[in-house]
């Protein structure tokens, strides 16, 4: 165990102190360094020293991702342009890239949470760690890069993509835990099988998971084919990179590094703050960060907060695992359906891993749902009847969950396109 | 005794049969007989080919799902009632014909049709002691 490590298990009364004093130091830069937050803050009413208590946070206005865009690229900036030390940028899907800066104490304070995610997950400085993230713009490969060199790990740089490579070194190099996309490492599994790399007898034990949700199901899928341990991996640039927050071994939830990342779980609609327990949208604040600090951060993703003590023994809270985001909801005849929905459904259905696509379409004024599931050798046999079964099967779950038929099609293998970041799940026609 | 098929997942969409009929000759496997069983979205290719166990690992490369599975290849006279003379073995028996289809076969001048049944083996004997022609696969593809 690192002195880092410590920290997951602090006295919650001195953690809040510690939160409070931050949290104001932070307010009080932003209002006096950034414009936005001057004329945001002066709109609201509300002033720095507003803050009495952690609660009074409730008083302060959001920081939506459409400010960060409109405040291109360096409008947001709270230190001097000389301490700016890394520039990241994720890919936006619409326009520019949403930028974000770091201070060389911003650094340590990702490669500090980033190290504490991955000890969360029972890694050490024996471990040789392989991060199949994208290096680059993208923060996943240099966030979960210096994370594990700052626990002393043997780092592999090897970066996303070129999957026969990657389980050529897994294999040589007896790396002993993967950074990557769950996506992806399901694709190393599907790959590894082809080329008859047993994973089960190499020295992989742990994966640390993340930059898409993913479910229970797939957790499930991946170790009962390679026998690791899998952690979720939950973050975002916006709010630093990878490394927000961490599954333990309790597998119960994600402690939140709330230290330097303070959560809020808000009503979408309304905005305002709910309860411990209840679901809504994740907002964050960021107490420690110094070149780019973001007030209440809406996130999209929807999860729940619990300050109840975890079997782990970290007095952190833990947000429920992001399943879904609140922009990824596609509403279909009305009816809320969520692509991680689908995915358990396929998962469940035996056999079938999970590369599947959702395509809505409307048809005189009528949404469709076509699901594409690609076919598996595990579940191909000569009989028509047993594809058959397959698709009534998998037709009539979908039918129980979300209460719309949705046209199954059986795809073949490679049909549904892979990516090494994030998977593309829903092809919307409906306004095309 | 049986001999061995290749079935494989096709989609519906031009040209997936010629992509798979592409792969199998660049790898110089000779297609003997071919059947299509289709429904509205996909179909299912079977294939008598020379080397079964080759052309199959070279689809599963080119990321094809293929399965091998158990027929039976016979003789049938081409005369008036060759077809229901095989045919006639299994009446009231409890073996069942799933499906069945020609290929050409160049050592003799009758076709051979090839049979999947619910019991292959027991097709196998019944079909012998009726004195047909089954074929084993050394005879129909080596020999
Ligand atoms: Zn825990």
């Amino acid at each position: 165990m690192t002195e880092l490590l410590m920290k997951d298990f602090v006295d919650r009364a001195a953690l809040e102190r510690l939160q409070l004093e931050r949290m104001q130091n932070t307010l009080d830069r932003v209002y006096n360094n950034v414009p936005f937050y001057k004329k945001a803050f002066d709109d609201a009413g509300v002033k720095p020293t507003d803050l009495k208590r952690l609660q009074d946070l409730a008083k302060f206005p959001f920081t939506m991702k459409s400010d960060l865009r409109n405040h291109y690229p360096f409008g947001l900036v709270a230190s001097d342009q000389k301490d700016i030390v890394r520039i990241h940028a994720s890919s936006g899907t619409t326009g520019k890239p949403t930028v974000v800066c770091y201070t060389q104490e911003d650094l340590g304070i990702w490669s500090e949470t980033m190290c504490r995610t991955l000890e969360a997950g029972g890694l050490t400085n024996r471990d040789i760690v392989q991060i199949g993230y994208g290096y680059g713009l993208f923060t996943g490969g240099l966030g979960a890069h210096y994370g594990a060199e700052r626990l002393g790990c043997a780092v592999i740089p090897m970066g996303g993509g070129a999957t026969e490579k990657q389980l050529l070194l897994i294999n040589d190099f007896g790396t002993t835990a993967v950074c990557c996309t769950p996506s992806f490492f399901i694709h190393m599994i599907e790959v590894a099988e082809k080329i008859g790399l047993d994973l089960r007898q190499t020295k992989l034990r742990l994966g640390f998971f993340g930059a898409e949700p993913w479910t229970e199901a797939m957790r499930n899928f991946i170790v009962e084919k390679t026998g690791i341990k899998a952690f979720d991996i939950f973050g975002l640039s916006e709010i630093i990179g990878p490394g927000v927050a961490a599954d333990c071994e309790a597998h119960n939830g994600l402690h939140v590094f709330e230290d330097h990342y303070y959560p809020e779980i808000i009503d979408p609609d309304t905005g305002e703050v709910k309860a411990p327990g209840e679901e809504g949208e994740l907002v964050f604040t960021t107490i420690t960060k110094q070149a780019m600090p973001l007030v209440r951060y809406r996130t999209r993703d929807i999860s729940s907060l619990t300050y109840e003590k975890c079997a782990c023994g970290r007095t952190l809270v833990r947000m429920a695992k992001v399943k879904r985001r609140s922009d990824d909801m596609m509403i279909i005849r009305g009816v809320n359906l969520y692509p991680s929905q689908v995915e358990s459904v396929i998962l469940n259905v035996e056999g079938t891993e999970p590369h599947y696509q959702l395509v809505v379409t409307r048809e005189k004024a009528m949404d469709e749902l076509e699901i594409r599931v690609e076919v598996t050798p595990q579940v191909f046999t000569d009989e028509v009847k047993g594809l058959e079964n397959l698709r009534n099967l998998l037709g009539a779950k979908i039918k129980q969950l979300i209460g719309i038929s949705a046209k199954i099609t059986l795809v073949e293998p490679g049909t549904i396109e892979r990516s090494v970041g994030k998977a593309k799940r829903v092809i919307d026609l409906r306004n095309s | 005794m049986t001999i061995r098929q290749l079935s494989i997942f096709l989609e519906n969409r031009v040209g997936r049969l010629a992509t798979i009929a592409k792969i199998l000759g660049d790898a110089g496997q000779n297609i003997r007989g071919l059947s299509v069983a289709d429904t509205q979205d996909f179909g299912i290719l079977r294939l008598i080919v020379d080397n079964v166990d080759a052309a199959a690992a070279v689809l599963r490369q080119h990321d094809v799902v293929c399965h091998i599975n158990e027929v039976i290849a016979v003789e049938v006279a081409s005369t008036p009632g060759g077809l229901a003379k095989v045919l006639s073995v299994f009446v009231n028996t409890k073996i069942n014909i799933e499906y069945m289809y020609a290929i050409a076969e160049p050592k003799t001048s009758n076709p051979v049709m090839i049979f999947r049944f619910s019991d292959p083996e027991a097709a196998s004997q019944a079909l012998s002691q009726a004195g047909m022609n089954v074929y084993s696969e050394k005879d129909l593809l080596q020999g």
